[in-house]
C-alpha cells in the first residue's frame, strides 16, 4: 500500500519535471544574441528567420515593460547585464541610459543612411536611432464637424471654451504618451508658463486617464469604442488604424505641437556576445526591418527612402517639425515637473 | 514517533525553502538596496505617505466587507442547496478571477463614468467573491447539519440557529477567506490604476511608480516596509481571531448536508442569484464587445484571432496562446499543490504540538499575497543571476512566481478542513498500527479529497489569470492569453480591440472548461464517494 503511494508521488514528480522543462526547448547551438526590448516590440518570424539564416545568429527577445521600466531594469542589472543588445530606449530615458554608462561605443555603418538625423546629442557613438514615434493630439474630425466646432490648430487652442470637456490626456506619471504630452507643453509654453496652461486646461474640463488604452479605446470618440471626447493625446501614427471602408481617415493628428519620441538601439556594456549584438543593431537599421516598423509597431522608420504603407501616406504623415527638449534637461527636471503637474491637476 | 517528526521536518522544510529562495531573498535584496541609500526617512515623514496608507487599508477593508456580504449567500447556495444549476454557479463564480484587471477596470469605468472610490471597491469585490464563496462553501458543505436542526427543534429561529451554531463553526473558513481577500484588495493594482485615474493612489500603485518608472529604490523600500507592516498586522489580527475557533467538527459528506431550500431560505437563494447576475454583467459586456463593430455584429475578432492577423501581431494564434496558458498554469498548479499540501499537513500537525510555531509558519506562507509583485519582480533581477543558469530571464521562473501566489490559496482551502478532522480518528488508526502515511491516506485524504480538488481548480484559475510575473518572464514567442490581451489592447484599430475582447472570451471558456474538468475528477475509488 505504501509503495503505491510513493509510486504515485514519484510519477507526479516526474510529470512535473517533464512539463516544467517541456516547452522550453529554445533553439540552441550556433550564435545567440539576447535583445532586451519593450512590450510593443513585434517583428514577423520570417524576417527574424532570414537574419538567422544569413548570420547564424538567433535573436532571443526579452520584453521588459515600457521604455521606462526596461531602462530602469537595465540600470539595476548593469553589473551583470540581462542581455547583449537593447532596442527601445527612447528620448525620455536616453540621458539616463548614457549617464549610467549602460552602453558601449558602436556606430553602425547603417546609421549614416538616415538614422543620424535623429541622433541624441552626446550619445551619437552609442545610441542608434531606429524609429520615430511622435506623440500628437488626435482629432475626431467627424465629431467636431457634426457640431460645427472648428478644429484646434495649436495646443494653445485647447484652453478655449469651445473645447470644454472634449479633451482626454494621460497621467504623465503612469503613461509614456502622457509624459511626452507634458513635455510638449513645457517645450511650447516654457518653464514659466506651462503650469498656467495646465491650470486652464483643468478649468476647461480636461480628463486624465491612467493609461493610453482606456483613454484611446474608451474615452476617445474616434476609435471603435466611440467614447464621448473627440480630442485625445495619442501618436502621429494612430489615424492610420482608423481608416474607414471608403479609404478616408476618420481621425487626424494635429501636426503642430507634436513631441518627438525617438527610439534607440545599442550594444550593452558587458555584453557576452558584443559582435553578435553589433550585427543585431545593423539588422534593426536595415531596409528589411525598417520597412516593417510601420505595420508592426506603429512607428516611423529613421532610414531614408523606406516607403510607408498606403494608409499611412493618406492618414498619418510624419510631422515635419516636432517639439523636443534636451535630454539632460528632461532627466534633471522630470520629477520636479511631475510633482508640479500633480499639484495642479489633482490638487 | 521519531519517524513522524522526521517526515514533518521534511514536509516543513521544502515549502519554507521555496519561500526563502523565491520570495524572502529577492524581497530582502531589493529592500536592502533601497535602505542602503538615504531618502527612506523623508518618505516616512511625509504626511502624504500616511494618507496613502490610510486609503490603501480603507479601500481594502471596504472591498473585503462587500466581497464577504456578496460571497456568503453564494457559499450557502453552493454548500447547502440541492437545486438545479448549482454546478453551473460554481463555475460562473470563478470566471471573474481569471479576467485581466485592465479589461474589467475598463468595463467598470464605462459603467461608473470616471471611476472613483465606489467603482474601485466594487471592482475589487467582483474579483474576490469567488474566494469567499469557495473557501467558506468548502467547509460549509461538509458541516454536520444535525446541530442546526437540533437548535431549530429546540425553538431557535433560523437566524438564531445560523448565528449561534453555523456561523461559529464556519469562523475558520470565513477568517481564511477574509485574510486572502484583504491581501488581494490591499495589493490590487490594475483596478486602482484604471479606476483611480490620477486621483486615487495606493501603496501598491505608488510602489510600482517609484520602482518601475522612477527607480527611486529608497522611496519604494520605505513604502514596501509600510506595506509589509500593514500586511503582517492584518494577518496577526486574523490569526488571533482564529486562534480559539478552529476546532474539530463532525464532518459529513455533502450529499447528507445539501437539501432543497424551504421557507425563508429561498431569500438567501434569491440573494445569491442576484450576486451571480451582477457578476455576469461585466462578463456579458466583454462578450458583447467582442462581437460588436462599427457596422454591427460580427465574428471578425474571433476569425482574426484564429488566423494570420493574430499571428502577425502576437507571433502565434489565439489558440496557441490558450495552449500556452494551459501549460504554464498546469506547471504552476502542480508545483503549488505539492508545496501547499505539504505545508497544510505540517501546519495541521504542528498546531496540536506547537501552536505558536504553526501560526508563524502560516503567516510566512501568506506573505507573498501581501507584498507587491513589482518588489518581488525587481528582487528577482538582483538575485536570480546567482542561481545556476541565470534564472532572471528564464521562463522556468514563470511557474515558480505563479506558485508563490497559488500556494497560500491552496493552504487556506485545505487547512480548515484538515483542522476540522477529529484527531481521535487519527489516534485510533495509529493505535491499530497504521503508519503515519497510512493514517493520512485512510483518515485525512477521504475528508480533504474534495477540498484538494477545489483548491487545485482554484489555484489553476489564479495561475491562468496571472499577468504580472508572466508578462516579463514568459517566452516572447509563447505568450499566454493575458499577455496576448495586453499586447492587443495597447494597439489602435478596431480589429485589435476586438481580438483583445475575443481573447478575453476565450480565456473565460478555457477557464470554465478547465475547472469543470478538474472538479469532475474523483479522488481515489468509489469508497471516497462524493468527497
Amino acid at each position: 500500500m505504501r509503495s503505491r503511494t510513493l509510486g504515485a508521488l514519484l510519477v507526479l514528480a516526474l510529470v512535473s519535471g517533464c512539463s516544467l522543462t517541456g516547452g522550453n526547448g529554445a533553439a540552441t547551438g550556433g550564435d545567440k544574441v539576447v535583445l532586451v526590448t519593450h512590450n510593443s516590440f513585434a517583428l514577423p518570424k520570417p524576417v527574424l528567420d532570414e537574419f538567422t539564416k544569413n548570420t547564424g545568429i538567433t535573436i532571443e527577445i526579452s520584453r521588459r515593460g515600457d521604455a521606462g521600466e526596461m531602462t530602469n531594469q537595465l540600470v539595476l542589472t548593469k553589473g551583470n547585464p540581462l542581455a547583449d543588445a537593447v532596442y527601445g530606449i527612447d528620448s525620455t530615458y536616453a540621458s539616463r541610459a548614457l549617464g549610467q554608462n549602460l552602453l558601449q561605443p558602436y556606430k553602425s555603418p547603417e546609421a549614416a543612411k538616415g538614422a543620424q538625423r535623429y541622433a541624441v546629442a552626446g550619445g551619437e557613438d552609442r545610441l542608434s536611432a531606429v524609429d520615430v514615434g511622435d506623440v500628437c493630439l488626435n482629432i475626431d474630425t467627424g465629431f467636431l464637424a457634426q457640431r460645427g466646432i472648428p478644429e484646434p490648430t495649436s495646443l494653445a487652442d485647447l484652453t478655449d471654451p469651445r473645447f470644454k470637456d472634449l479633451l482626454v490626456v494621460q497621467n504623465p506619471a503612469t503613461s509614456s504618451p502622457g509624459l511626452a504630452f507634458l513635455f510638449a507643453t513645457v517645450a511650447t509654453f516654457g518653464e514659466e508658463r506651462w503650469a498656467e496652461y495646465w491650470t486652464k486646461l483643468k478649468a476647461n474640463g480636461v480628463k486624465v486617464a491612467s493609461g493610453w488604452e482606456e483613454s484611446y479605446s474608451k474615452d476617445f470618440s474616434g476609435s471603435s469604442g466611440k467614447g464621448p471626447r473627440p480630442l485625445v493625446v495619442s501618436y502621429a501614427s494612430s489615424p492610420s488604424a482608423e481608416v474607414g471602408q471608403d479609404g478616408k481617415p476618420r481621425t487626424k493628428a494635429l501636426l503642430n505641437g507634436c513631441y518627438r519620441q525617438v527610439e534607440y538601439a545599442g550594444v550593452l556594456n558587458g555584453a557576452k556576445n558584443a559582435d553578435g549584438a553589433r550585427k543585431v543593431v545593423d539588422f534593426l537599421l536595415s531596409d528589411k526591418v525598417q520597412s516593417q516598423l510601420a505595420e508592426q509597431m506603429f512607428v516611423y522608420p529613421t532610414r531614408e527612402g523606406v516607403a510607408l504603407p498606403q494608409s499611412w501616406q493618406v492618414a498619418a504623415p510624419l510631422p515635419t517639425k516636432a517639439l523636443e527638449l534636451p535630454a539632460q534637461q528632461v532627466d534633471r527636471d522630470r520629477e520636479r515637473w511631475l510633482a508640479l503637474w500633480r499639484s495642479i491637476v489633482q490638487g | 514517533m521519531r519517524g513522524t517528526k522526521a517526515l514533518l521536518g521534511v514536509g516543513a522544510v521544502v515549502p519554507l525553502l521555496f519561500l526563502v529562495v523565491f520570495f524572502a531573498w529577492p524581497v530582502a535584496a531589493i529592500l536592502g538596496l533601497g535602505l542602503s541609500e538615504s531618502g527612506v526617512g523623508a518618505v516616512l515623514a511625509d504626511p502624504q505617505t500616511w494618507e496613502l496608507v490610510a486609503f490603501t487599508l480603507g479601500q481594502a477593508a471596504a472591498s473585503t466587507v462587500v466581497a464577504l456580504l456578496a460571497g456568503l449567500p453564494v457559499a450557502y447556495l453552493l454548500a447547502r442547496c440541492a437545486v438545479r444549476g448549482r454546478a453551473l454557479v460554481r463555475l460562473i463564480v470563478t470566471i471573474p478571477f481569471v479576467l485581466p484587471t485592465l479589461v474589467v477596470g475598463m468595463a467598470f469605468r464605462s459603467t461608473f463614468g470616471d471611476g472613483g472610490v465606489v467603482a474601485i471597491v466594487l471592482a475589487n469585490a467582483f474579483f474576490n467573491v469567488a474566494v469567499v464563496a469557495r473557501t467558506v462553501g468548502g467547509l460549509w458543505a461538509n458541516l454536520d447539519r444535525r446541530a442546526e436542526d437540533a437548535a431549530r427543534a429546540l425553538g431557535a429561529s433560523r437566524w438564531r440557529a445560523f448565528t449561534s451554531v453555523t456561523l461559529p463553526a464556519l469562523a475558520p473558513a470565513i477568517g481564511s477567506a477574509l485574510a486572502v481577500v484583504f491581501l488581494f484588495c490591499a495589493t490590487s493594482f490594475g483596478v486602482v490604476l484604471v479606476l483611480g485615474g490620477s486621483e486615487y493612489r495606493t501603496l501598491e500603485t505608488e510602489i510600482y511608480l517609484r520602482t518601475v518608472q522612477l527607480l527611486d529604490l529608497p522611496g519604494a523600500a520605505a513604502l514596501s516596509l509600510l506595506q509589509l507592516v500593514a500586511v503582517v498586522g492584518a494577518l496577526l489580527v486574523g490569526a488571533i481571531a482564529r486562534r480559539k475557533r478552529e476546532t474539530a467538527l463532525a464532518l459529513r459528506s455533502r450529499t447528507e448536508t445539501a437539501r432543497r431550500p424551504e421557507g425563508a431560505e429561498w431569500i438567501v437563494v434569491a440573494a445569491a442569484v442576484i450576486v451571480v447576475v451582477l457578476l455576469l454583467l461585466p462578463v456579458f459586456s466583454l462578450i458583447s464587445q467582442s462581437l460588436s463593430t462599427r457596422d454591427g455584429w460580427s465574428l471578425a475578432g474571433y476569425a482574426a484571432l484564429a488566423g494570420d492577423a493574430a499571428r502577425s501581431t502576437l507571433g502565434v494564434s489565439g489558440l496557441d496562446a490558450a495552449l500556452n496558458s494551459l501549460r504554464t498554469a498546469f506547471d504552476a498548479t502542480l508545483l503549488a499543490m505539492v508545496l501547499g499540501v505539504l505545508a497544510a499537513v505540517v501546519l495541521s500537525q504542528l498546531r496540536r504540538r506547537r501552536g505558536r510555531l504553526a501560526e508563524a509558519m502560516d503567516m510566512a506562507l501568506m506573505l507573498p499575497l501581501g507584498v507587491s509583485a513589482v518588489t518581488v519582480g525587481f528582487g528577482y533581477l538582483v538575485t536570480m543571476d546567482a542561481l545556476p543558469g541565470d534564472l532572471r530571464s528564464s521562463p522556468i521562473l514563470v511557474p515558480f512566481a505563479q506558485a508563490l501566489v497559488v500556494m497560500p490559496l491552496i493552504v487556506r482551502t485545505v487547512l480548515p478542513v484538515l483542522r476540522a478532522i477529529d484527531d481521535r480518528l487519527r489516534q485510533a488508526a495509529a493505535t491499530l498500527g497504521a503508519s503515519p502515511l497510512r493514517v493520512w491516506r485512510e483518515v485525512d485524504l477521504p475528508f480533504v479529497g474534495r477540498s484538494l480538488l477545489a483548491a487545485a481548480g482554484f489555484g489553476y484559475v489564479v495561475a491562468l489569470g496571472e499577468f504580472g510575473a508572466t508578462s516579463f518572464l514568459v517566452r516572447p514567442d509563447a505568450p499566454t492569453l493575458p499577455v496576448a490581451i495586453s499586447r492587443l489592447i495597447s494597439r489602435p484599430g478596431e480589429l485589435n480591440v476586438q481580438m483583445a475582447y475575443a481573447s478575453c472570451v476565450l480565456l473565460m471558456i478555457v477557464t470554465v472548461a478547465a475547472v469543470a474538468l478538474i472538479e469532475r475528477v474523483r479522488v481515489g475509488t468509489e469508497a471516497l464517494g462524493e468527497f
